[in-house]
């Protein structure tokens, strides 16, 4: 078989723990986003658009559905016949095995599934991020400067940049520096937590870095100083869209309110650059003759009777008359009784909020409120603030 | 478990669908705002465990193959079975049939190839959620020849008039097949009959010169045959013309005839078009309207179903009207009874206006 000239690496073991109980049953990037989407979604359809055809995803924390959602790949049409998706949860060989510890080490032990494409690049991706990125450009200049690796960066608000892992580069993008979480930053450049490797320096590091006891086998602490001490090229692409890392609640709550721009920056109806998600196949929805709707994202198969007001509605959600919700997110398939009001609230798939009940504060600052249990029911009595 | 083959039949379909039929046949018509009318029989052949469904198409198939693809939205890429899009490429000198019997002649491999005992013939245009294996069970039970299927309806529109009528005796056995105006038992263009018997009769028939399967193979032999009409009693409209097609449309608007239409543990299944989800504007005004994904929303929209990707802009007044695909409403438009097919687009303020018994209709891909 020709080689690959280049494979993406898509981690997507991670808990998300600052998600809270949204991560209690599934892995970050299966959380919903959107009305519709899955936020491995993103980086997923991003391969696709890119005509990269072959990409393994690295599963590790609670994987079952994770596994189910992608399966063969075909909504993202990566259901191939030399290459398409793998999805690649740790395992056990002779010489012992165990879980992945670190994101270097779950590349580091999937070297034969690599191997067996022998491509001339690797992509690596995380599975936490929304953004609509053309790796393909990215890979065109990687290529053209001749570097050994390219690390895809953000400019920041310089008072953000202390948040990120920041590049410090000279004047024809070459990465000198790398500082991860700077206290006093000497750029803004952020690292996005993509990256493109020549595949055979990357297995080489890979390789030394596995035999370091005191290693954490991790990208940003570990692989990319390694680099950078042994003077390797590694050049900084800078990324000009919008990137949005949803690893709290609030930021979140906050990209799925972007979406309700008047013109929101990351266009969802750009035929050119489709998001492709598993359809759930449901009939279109409905608003009601009592339903006032403004500012919203509402999918198939959901019934409006009440008040939908600058919220983002899943698929399957039912809100009954005389109920109010704002300022929210409604994951799929919840169902909203009569006279309940809901207010800067993330609601999880599948809850049930009986007649009456109140969630959430809505003074403008408060915290998101989320209701994140999987199918909890939230009686008529229930009322809560954040 | 006995099993059953499907086959649309495309032929000697009624079609006063004007505009709608310009560029495709009646199957292939959208409908309830992400369907196309097709949908409803494949799905329900599909949800009744049929995996070998043939489609007798004749003319104007290119968007109905299109919609079909390999099958793959109703699970039907299959190794074994799937579907089998047969339009006329015949190419048999010694061919002697006409009318849908070429159809049976022609594509008497499929019949041959396939394991099932029974076939199931459908037309397009009979929207319903219907269980093929309750049929079966009663076709078996009374030990029929062939079971047709019928609906009562409350109420003779113009569109039943074009349908056949059951008389029915008390046994459920079939006495005539007519025309007749008053009668409510409207044949559903739906029959079962074994495969074996109807290599039979479509054999007798082409050996007969006749030139229409049902009219000459089974309604002309009522006297000689063990018919047997199958009562279905759930939610049913006939759509063979634009009226009809309007008012089916517009039934879709009560929830209790959607709930029963589209059922969770009998899906209806579409081809999937990755559209983001809806959005409405802060200055929309939406009530009693169905809205498939991927349309923006801006202006005011009542008593109508918007297809996938339709623009509506500020100020624009749509009402008791149905919106296909990518139909773009620019700011201030008045639209009324009005039914768009795809791709068309009405300009700034301009006003559009139909009957309420007779909507007027704009071709695919019209500007006003």
């Amino acid at each position: 078989m020709k080689n690959k000239e280049c494979v993406a690496m898509l981690l997507a073991g991670g808990q998300g723990t600052r998600l809270k109980s949204l991560t209690k049953k599934i892995a970050k990037p299966a959380v919903y986003f959107g009305g519709k989407y899955r936020i491995i979604d993103f980086p997923l359809s991003n391969c696709t658009n890119s005509r990269i055809d072959t990409v393994g995803v690295l599963t590790q924390y609670e994987p079952l559905v994770l596994n189910d959602y992608i399966g063969i790949g075909a909504p993202w049409d990566l259901d191939r016949k030399y290459g398409g998706v793998s999805v690649l949860p740790p395992f056990m060989q002779a010489e012992g095995g165990g879980w992945y510890e670190g994101t270097a080490n779950a590349i580091y032990r999937n070297l034969e599934f690599l191997n067996q494409y022998d491509p001339e690049h690797v992509l690596v991706l995380s599975g936490d991020h929304i953004y609509k990125m053309d790796y393909s450009d990215m890979l065109d200049y990687h290529e053209a400067s001749g570097a050994d690796a390219t690390i895809s960066v953000l400019e920041v608000p310089w008072e953000d940049a202390s948040r990120f892992g920041i590049m410090n580069t000279e004047e024809n993008g070459r990465i000198d520096e790398f500082d991860e979480k700077p206290e006093f930053p000497k750029s803004n450049l952020a690292s996005m937590g993509v990256y493109i490797f020549r595949w055979d320096v990357l297995k080489q590091y890979l390789i030394e870095d596995a035999e370091k006891e005191d290693s954490s086998h991790d990208f940003g602490k570990d692989i990319i100083p390694a680099l950078l001490k042994d003077e390797k090229k590694l050049m900084a692409y800078t990324f000009d869209g919008y990137w949005k890392d949803v690893g709290t609640v609030d930021s979140l709550w906050e990209a799925n309110m972007d979406l309700l721009q008047p013109k929101p920056e990351l266009n969802l109806n750009d035929h050119t650059w489709r998001i492709y998600s598993k359809n759930p196949n449901q009939p279109p929805q409905y608003i009601a003759p009592s339903a006032t709707v403004r500012n919203a994202l509402i999918n198939e198969g959901c019934r409006i009777y009440g008040t939908i007001d600058t919220s983002v509605i899943f698929y399957g959600v039912h809100v009954d008359e005389s109920s109010i919700v704002k300022d929210s997110v409604i994951m799929p398939d919840v169902k909203i009784g009569k006279n309940v009001k809901i207010n800067r609230a993330i609601i999880a798939k599948g809850s049930v909020i009986e007649d009456g009940a109140v969630i959430g504060d809505p003074a403008p600052d408060s915290e998101i409120t989320l209701v994140a249990e999987e199918g909890s029911v939230m009686a008529s009595s229930y009322a809560a603030n954040s | 478990m006995d099993q059953i083959a499907g086959i649309i039949n495309l032929d000697h379909e009624q079609d006063l669908l004007d505009e709608l039929t310009y560029f495709r046949c009646g199957a292939a018509v959208p409908f309830a705002g992400r369907y196309r009318m097709i949908d409803f029989t494949i799905s329900n052949m599909t949800n009744s465990r049929i995996e070998s469904v043939a489609v007798f198409a004749r003319r104007k198939y290119r968007s109905l193959m299109d919609h079909l693809e390999q099958g793959k939205a109703w699970d039907l890429d299959r190794k074994r079975g799937g579907l089998f899009i047969l339009p006329p490429d015949w190419n048999d000198p010694t061919d002697i049939s006409r009318g849908d019997l070429q159809h049976f002649h022609n594509n008497i491999d499929f019949l041959r190839r396939t394991l099932a005992d029974y076939i199931l013939v459908s037309g397009s245009q009979h929207i319903c959620n219907i269980n093929f294996q309750d049929v079966l069970k009663e076709h078996k039970d009374v030990n029929a020849d062939v079971t047709v299927i019928y609906t009562k309806v409350d109420e003779l529109y113009p569109e039943h008039q074009m349908a056949h009528k059951l008389d029915v005796d008390e046994e459920g056995r079939v006495t005539s097949i007519n025309n007749d105006q008053g009668n409510t038992n409207v044949y559903m263009d739906m029959y079962l009959i074994k495969k074996d018997y109807l290599y039979e009769l479509v054999e007798e028939c082409i050996a007969h010169g006749c030139s229409h399967f049902f009219l000459d193979g089974i309604k002309a032999k009522i006297p000689d045959l063990h018919v047997h009409a199958f009562e279905y009693e759930g939610v049913h409209a006939l759509v063979n013309s634009v009226e009809s097609y309007y008012r089916a449309s517009t039934k879709l608007l009560d929830v209790e005839e959607r709930d029963e239409l589209f059922r969770d543990d009998a899906p209806v299944l579409t081809k999937v078009k990755n559209e983001a989800p809806a959005k409405y504007a802060t200055s929309s005004n939406v009530n009693n309207t169905l809205v498939a994904n991927g349309c923006i929303i801006e202006g005011h929209v009542e008593d109508s179903i918007l297809f996938r990707g339709v623009k509506v802009g500020e100020g624009a007044v749509i009402k008791n009207s149905i919106i296909m695909q990518r139909c773009e409403i620019e700011s201030n438009a008045v639209l009324e009874n009005v039914i768009l097919d795809k791709d068309c687009s009405i300009s700034e303020s301009r006003t559009l206006i139909g009957a309420p018994e007779k909507p007027f209709v704009l071709p695919k891909r019209k500007t006003m």
